[in-house]
C-alpha cells in the first residue's frame, strides 16, 4: 500500500508550481521592458510625449555613434567571412589534429575578461592602431571568435566536407570558388547565425570601446544617461527593438530553407 | 632499446609519407597547413600580445624592472576589497540565479507542454543575451528613484527604499543580474535536466523507492555535475561583467573590473596602472579556474548524456 502510494507521488506532474513560477518569471521579465517603455514617454504630470525620442533621434551624437557602430560590425563580418569560415573549413578537411588547439584559442576571450583584453590593448599596441577604430575592429573579431569559431563548426560537422571539396576540385574550382561557391552556400545558416552572434554581440560592447575612447552606441548612450535618463532609457528601447528584428529576422531566414541564396553563383 | 627507438624514428615519417600519398586528393595542394597561419597571426596579435602585456607588466615596476610590489598593493587593503567585493558579487548572483534558473529548469521540462518549452528556449536565447548599458536603464525605469515601479509601490504605501536595498549599490546589481543569469542558467541546465530519463525513475519506483530515495540517489547525483557547472559558469559570468556595474554604480563600487576601468581612465595617478594589470592578471586567474572547472564538468556530464 505504501509502495503505490509513493509510486504515484515519485510521478512527476506540473502542479500549481508551474503556473506560479511563469507568472512571476513573466512579470520578472516584463516590468523592466515595460516600464522603460512607460518612463520613456511619461512626463512628471502624467501626459505622455515622443519628445524624448524625436530628441534623441535628431542628437548628432546618435548618427555618429551609429556610424561607428556599423563600421565595426561590417569589420567584425568581414573577420568572420575571411578569417574565421577559410580558418574552420580548413581545420575541418586538412587538420583535425590542430581543432583542440585552434578551439582552445577561440575559447580564451571567454577566459581573459573584455576589461583585461583592453586594458591589454592599451599597454601592447602601437599608438596609429591605438588612434584609429580598426583596432577596435579587430578586437571585437577576436571578442566573438568563442560564438562565431562553434557556429561555423556546427555548421561544417552537419555537411561532409571533404567530399564536396574533392567534387568541386575535381571539377576544376580553384580554392576560393569551392570555398563561395560550394562551402558557404552549404553552410548558409551557420554563417548567418556567426554573423547574427557577432552584430548582436557588436552592437552591444561596452567596456573595449569606453576604455579605448570610442564613442560607439553603448558609449553614447552611457553618457546621455548621465544627463538624461529619459533620453538614455529611450534609446535603450530602440536598441532592444533593433535587436529583436535582427534575431527576428535571422530566424525568418534561418527557417526558410526554399529561398536559395546563390553565393558567388555562375 | 635505442635500436627500436631509432626504428620507428626513422619507420614513423615513412608511415606519414605513405598515408599522405595515399590521400592526395586535389584538395591538398591548396589546403597545405599554411592554411591556418591567418588565424594564428591574428590570434598572436589580439588575443596574445594585449594578454602577454597584462601578464609580463603586473610584475614591471614603473622603471620597468621586475617586482612584487604591484601584486602586493593589488592584494593590499583598498584593492583587496574589490577583488572580495567582485567574488561575493559573482557568489550571490551565481547562487541566487542557479537556483532560480534549475528550478524553472525543471518545471518546464516536466510540463510535458512542448510548445511552452520552445516559448521558454528561445525566450532564454534573447534574455540571456540582454546585458550591458541597456539593462541597466530598464532598471532605472523600472525601480530608480523615479522608476515606475518604484512610484506605483509608494503611491500603495510601500517604499522600496525604506530598507537597505539599492538599485545602484551590490543589492541592485544581484537584482539587475538575475535578469539575463536566470536564462543563461536555463539554457545549459535544460539539456541536462530532459536527459533524466524516465526509465531511471521508473526503474527506482519498481524497486521500491521513495520520491526522497530517488532524489537522494539518483536525481541529485545525476543533475550535481551539470548544476555545478553552470554554476561555475555564471559565476565566471557575473564576475567579469562590467558595463551594467558601470552605469548603475557610477564606478563607485568596489568591484575589480570598475577598479581596473578607473584606473585606465585616469581617475587615479598614473603610476598605479601596473597595478591594474596586477589586478587584470587576478581576475584572469579567477576566471581561468572558474572556466576551467566549468569545462571539466561540462564534459562529464555531456559524456553520460550521450550514453
Amino acid at each position: 500500500m505504501a509502495k503505490i502510494k509513493s509510486a504515484s507521488t515519485i510521478t512527476p506532474k506540473p502542479g500549481v508550481g508551474l503556473k506560479t513560477w511563469l507568472i512571476v518569471g513573466f512579470l520578472f521579465f516584463a516590468i523592466p521592458i515595460f516600464s522603460a517603455a512607460l518612463f520613456s514617454v511619461q512626463v512628471g504630470d502624467g501626459s505622455y510625449t515622443i519628445s524624448s525620442y524625436t530628441r534623441m533621434l535628431t542628437d548628432p551624437g546618435l548618427s555618429e555613434s551609429l556610424w561607428l557602430s556599423t563600421k565595426l560590425v561590417l569589420m567584425t563580418v568581414g573577420i568572420v567571412l575571411l578569417l574565421m569560415v577559410p580558418t574552420v573549413t580548413w581545420l575541418h578537411i586538412r587538420a583535425q589534429k590542430a581543432k583542440r588547439v585552434v578551439e582552445f584559442i577561440t575559447l580564451l576571450p571567454l577566459i581573459i575578461p573584455p576589461v583585461v583584453t583592453a586594458l591589454g590593448l592599451l599597454s601592447s599596441m602601437p599608438s596609429f592602431l591605438k588612434d584609429s577604430p580598426y583596432l577596435l575592429g579587430f578586437a571585437y573579431g577576436a571578442l566573438t571568435m568563442p560564438y562565431t569559431y562553434r557556429a561555423l563548426d556546427a555548421g561544417l560537422n552537419s555537411i561532409d566536407v571533404k567530399t564536396l571539396v574533392d567534387a568541386g576540385r575535381g571539377l576544376g574550382a580553384s580554392w576560393r570558388q569551392v570555398l563561395s561557391s560550394v562551402i558557404a552556400p552549404n553552410i548558409k545558416s551557420a554563417i548567418f547565425g556567426a554573423i547574427f552572434l557577432a552584430v548582436a554581440l557588436v552592437l552591444g560592447e561596452f567596456v573595449v570601446s569606453s576604455l579605448l575612447i570610442w564613442n560607439t552606441l553603448p558609449v553614447w548612450m552611457a553618457l546621455v544617461g548621465m544627463s538624461d535618463a529619459e533620453g538614455a532609457v529611450a534609446i535603450s528601447v530602440m536598441s532592444l527593438i533593433f535587436v529583436w528584428l535582427l534575431l527576428m529576422v535571422m530566424s525568418l531566414l534561418d527557417g526558410s530553407k526554399k529561398v536559395k541564396i546563390n553565393v558567388g553563383g555562375v | 632499446m635505442t635500436e627500436t627507438k631509432s626504428q620507428i624514428f626513422v619507420a614513423a615519417p615513412d608511415k606519414g609519407g605513405d598515408k599522405k600519398n595515399k590521400n592526395s586528393s586535389i584538395a591538398k595542394l591548396f589546403f597545405e597547413y599554411r592554411g591556418l597561419i591567418p588565424f594564428f597571426i591574428f590570434s598572436i596579435i589580439f588575443i596574445g600580445f594585449p594578454t602577454g602585456s597584462v601578464v609580463v607588466n603586473a610584475f614591471r615596476g614603473n622603471f620597468n624592472e621586475w617586482t612584487f610590489e604591484n601584486l602586493r598593493v593589488a592584494f593590499g587593503d583598498i584593492y583587496l576589497s574589490s577583488l572580495i567585493g567582485s567574488l561575493e558579487l559573482g557568489f550571490t548572483s551565481a547562487l541566487s540565479a542557479s537556483i532560480i534558473g534549475l528550478a524553472i529548469s525543471y518545471a518546464v521540462a516536466i510540463s510535458g507542454r512542448p510548445k511552452l518549452q520552445r516559448v521558454i528556449s528561445t525566450a532564454s536565447g534573447v534574455f540571456a543575451n540582454t546585458g550591458g548599458v541597456p539593462l541597466a536603464f530598464f532598471f532605472i525605469a523600472a525601480i530608480g528613484n523615479y522608476g515606475f515601479v518604484t512610484i506605483t509601490l509608494e503611491k500603495l504605501g510601500i517604499d522600496i527604499y525604506s530598507g537597505s536595498f539599492t538599485l545602484f549599490g551590490f543589492s541592485g546589481l544581484v537584482l539587475v543580474y538575475l535578469y539575463f543569469q536566470i536564462p543563461l542558467m536555463i539554457i545549459v541546465t535544460y539539456p541536462a535536466i530532459e536527459g533524466i530519463k524516465n526509465e531511471w525513475r521508473e526503474a527506482a519506483v519498481n524497486l521500491g523507492a521513495t520520491k526522497y530515495m530517488y532524489w537522494r540517489y539518483v536525481g541529485i547525483p545525476i543533475l550535481t555535475p551539470a548544476f555545478t557547472g553552470a554554476f561555475l559558469l555564471l559565476f565566471a559570468n557575473a564576475f567579469a561583467a562590467y558595463a551594467t556595474a558601470n552605469v548603475l554604480t557610477s564606478g563607485t563600487l568596489p568591484l575589480l573590473p570598475i577598479q581596473i576601468g578607473s584606473l585606465v581612465n585616469g581617475n587615479v595617478v598614473a603610476d598605479q596602472m601596473n597595478v591594474g594589470m596586477a589586478m587584470g592578471l587576478e581576475m584572469i586567474i579567477v576566471v581561468s579556474i572558474t572556466m576551467g572547472g566549468y569545462v571539466f564538468l561540462d564534459r562529464r556530464t555531456s559524456k553520460w548524456r550521450k550514453r
